[in-house]
């Protein structure tokens, strides 16, 4: 559905990511994982559109996007959130969810409907009417993932919606993931919580400075010792053997 | 009552079409004249969040547009109005999209506004076609067929027409998608972009209909002035005028253009009965919009009028 090809992005002096490929499989739940700064929204940002990469090249669903502009590639079916969430501040929630629903229902009763159905799924039927910017973080989270919902795509790029969650809304948005993909939605998501990343995924990519060091199940990713020397410094893996 | 006040308003504004005096006739039909311009403005400016200071550039257009095409091709005014709205919204697209796609936004994009206005003053100013500085004189020949009125009462019913067509734009921008989505690219641009709304062409196109609307103002202008030059048309009093009115009512709504007018001219002209000083008005426009952009950012249509409350949170 998706493959990633060497993309890489230099912010001044920085190279944020430097050489990243990866495959996204039609019907997958894929992870993107690694610690702050790694390069993971950079990432998502150049396969939306939404960042130009110095190099590298996206296909996805068998059509060459490198360099297309974000709106194209939502019309063809790959929608990202954003980790720090962009409301229409000024709508209500309902409002905010019917934009999405817009862009595949022209018409204006049509899309309403969608957008209330969406949100209500979404766990914002109270909230519909309310003004966006009276939502609390995690509402925020959730009208991100309806939003983008409502455009109905065909690939879904999550960055972090369950940052900032509880445990029982995380597990609620676990379940959610999980039912959006068996309603035939492939999804790649940026997490920090391991535990969702584990209950979620097939596979889990490891991101650290801006170079891909691990892939597999997200158990054996974790438990990689790069990875873990990247979460936790030079010579963690090495300490962790002994004192086991 | 007051959940009426609409139509209280149409009502009132009605009425000068049965009065002899002139001078309430003339009061009315100014201050449609001004809620007509500022709605031409808010259309792209108040629901797509495009910061234009040079919206006269649309005004002088359609003003210019109509003069010459009567004066000098011998076209009928009424076939020039419909022309001149197509040379509005043609210079809006063409503006719009040399601009966006540039990336221009806010006071970038509000300065190259203003610099197109002011570029089409100096050609006005220059050129043999607009008869430079002197300005084109409307030959007078009031007829109702050559789109000149005897009777002001006339000019302001057709005032008021335009002014309901343009009304009637803005609602439709409430509801419908394209409204929706120009609505979601002034709230914001990422997040719009991400749901599959194009930037350039959505803004573009909104500041071709806007200049549209803007246009045939300045055909009415000419029309019932019968004169135009180039700081009239072009000036950029006008242009501040115009985003004054809106903003005053309340941008992006249906009737905040016309609150603006009502509560612009009584400050105005009670202004002038105490103050008649050359550039006193300059200075009342700048404080003004400094009391409205420090205290009051949505306008009168911000303080819970409840009509308006109404509409803002069910449809748009
Ligand atoms: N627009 C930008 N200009 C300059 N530097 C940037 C820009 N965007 C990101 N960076 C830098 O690039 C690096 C990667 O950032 P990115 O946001 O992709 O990391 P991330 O993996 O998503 O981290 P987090 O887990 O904290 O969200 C960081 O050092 C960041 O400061
Ligand atoms: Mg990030």
């Amino acid at each position: 559905m998706l493959e990633v090809r060497s993309l890489a992005k230099r912010f001044g002096g920085l190279r944020a990511v430097k050489d990243v490929s990866l495959d996204v499989p039609a019907g997958s739940i894929t992870a993107l994982i690694g610690p702050n700064g790694a390069g993971k929204t950079t990432t998502f940002a150049m396969i939306a559109g939404f960042t130009v990469p110095d190099s590298g090249a996206v296909r996805f669903a068998g059509t060459e996007i490198t360099r297309w502009r974000p709106d194209r590639i939502a019309a063809l079916g790959m929608v990202r959130t954003f980790q720090i969430t962009q409301p229409f501040a000024g709508l209500t929630v309902a409002e905010n969810i019917r934009v999405g629903a817009f862009l595949r229902h022209h018409d204006v009763t049509e899309a309403t409907a969608r957008a209330r159905a969406v949100g209500t799924r979404l766990g914002l039927g109270p909230m519909l009417d309310r003004p966006a910017a009276a939502l609390t973080v995690a509402g925020r989270k959730r009208l991100e993932v309806a939003r983008a919902l409502a455009t109905e795509p065909r690939l879904l790029l999550l960055d972090e919606v369950m940052a900032g969650l509880n445990p029982s809304e995380v597990n609620e948005i676990v379940a959610l993931i999980r039912q959006v993909r068996d309603g035939g939605v492939t999804i790649l998501l940026i997490e920090h919580i391991m535990q969702a990343v584990a209950a979620l995924a097939e596979t889990a990519h490891v991101l650290a400075e801006g170079a891909l060091i691990a892939s597999g199940t997200p158990r054996q990713s974790a438990a990689d010792p790069a990875v873990v020397e990247a979460y936790l410094g030079h010579g963690a893996a090495a300490r962790m053997a002994r004192h086991e | 009552m007051l959940k009426y006040w609409p139509v209280l308003l149409v009502v009132a504004a009605l009425l000068p079409l049965a009065s002899s005096s002139q001078f309430l006739v003339n009061l009315a039909m100014l201050t449609a004249f001004s809620a007509l311009l500022g709605q031409g403005w808010n259309i792209a400016c108040g629901f797509g969040g495009l910061t234009s200071f040079g919206h006269a550039v649309f005004f002088g257009i359609g003003a210019y547009a109509v003069a010459i095409m009567q004066t000098r091709f011998g076209i009928n005014p009424w076939f020039g109005l419909p022309a001149a709205a197509v040379l509005g919204a043609a210079a809006g697209a063409v503006l719009g999209a040399a601009a966006f796609r540039a990336g221009l936004r806010g006071s970038y994009f509000a300065l190259v506004t203003l610099a197109f206005a002011e570029v089409f003053r100096i050609l006005a100013n220059s050129l043999e076609i607009t008869k430079g500085g002197l300005g084109i004189l409307i030959p007078l020949h009031p007829a109702l067929a050559n789109f000149q009125f005897d009777d002001r009462r006339e000019a302001y019913a057709l005032v008021l027409a335009v002014l309901a067509v343009a009304m009637g734009v803005a609602a439709w921008l409430r509801r419908s998608r394209f409204g929706a989505r120009l609505v979601a690219v002034r709230e914001n641009e990422d997040a719009a972009a991400a749901l599959g709304i194009p930037l350039v062409r959505t803004k573009t196109q909104a500041l071709a209909l806007s200049g549209a609307v803007t246009a045939t103002a300045g055909v009415l202008y000419a029309q019932m002035f019968l004169y135009v030059d180039p700081s009239i048309a072009f000036g950029a009093d006008r242009s501040v005028e115009m985003l004054l009115v809106a903003m005053i009512g309340g941008a992006g709504t249906v009737w905040g253009p016309v609150l603006g007018a009502i509560v612009l001219h009584l400050i105005q002209d009670t202004a002038r009965l105490l103050i008649d000083t050359p550039g006193f008005a300059p200075m009342l426009y700048g404080a003004i919009l400094l009391v409205i952009i420090a205290f009051m950012p949505n306008g009168i249509a911000g303080l819970r009028l409840p009509a308006l409350r109404r509409n803002r949170v069910r449809d748009a």
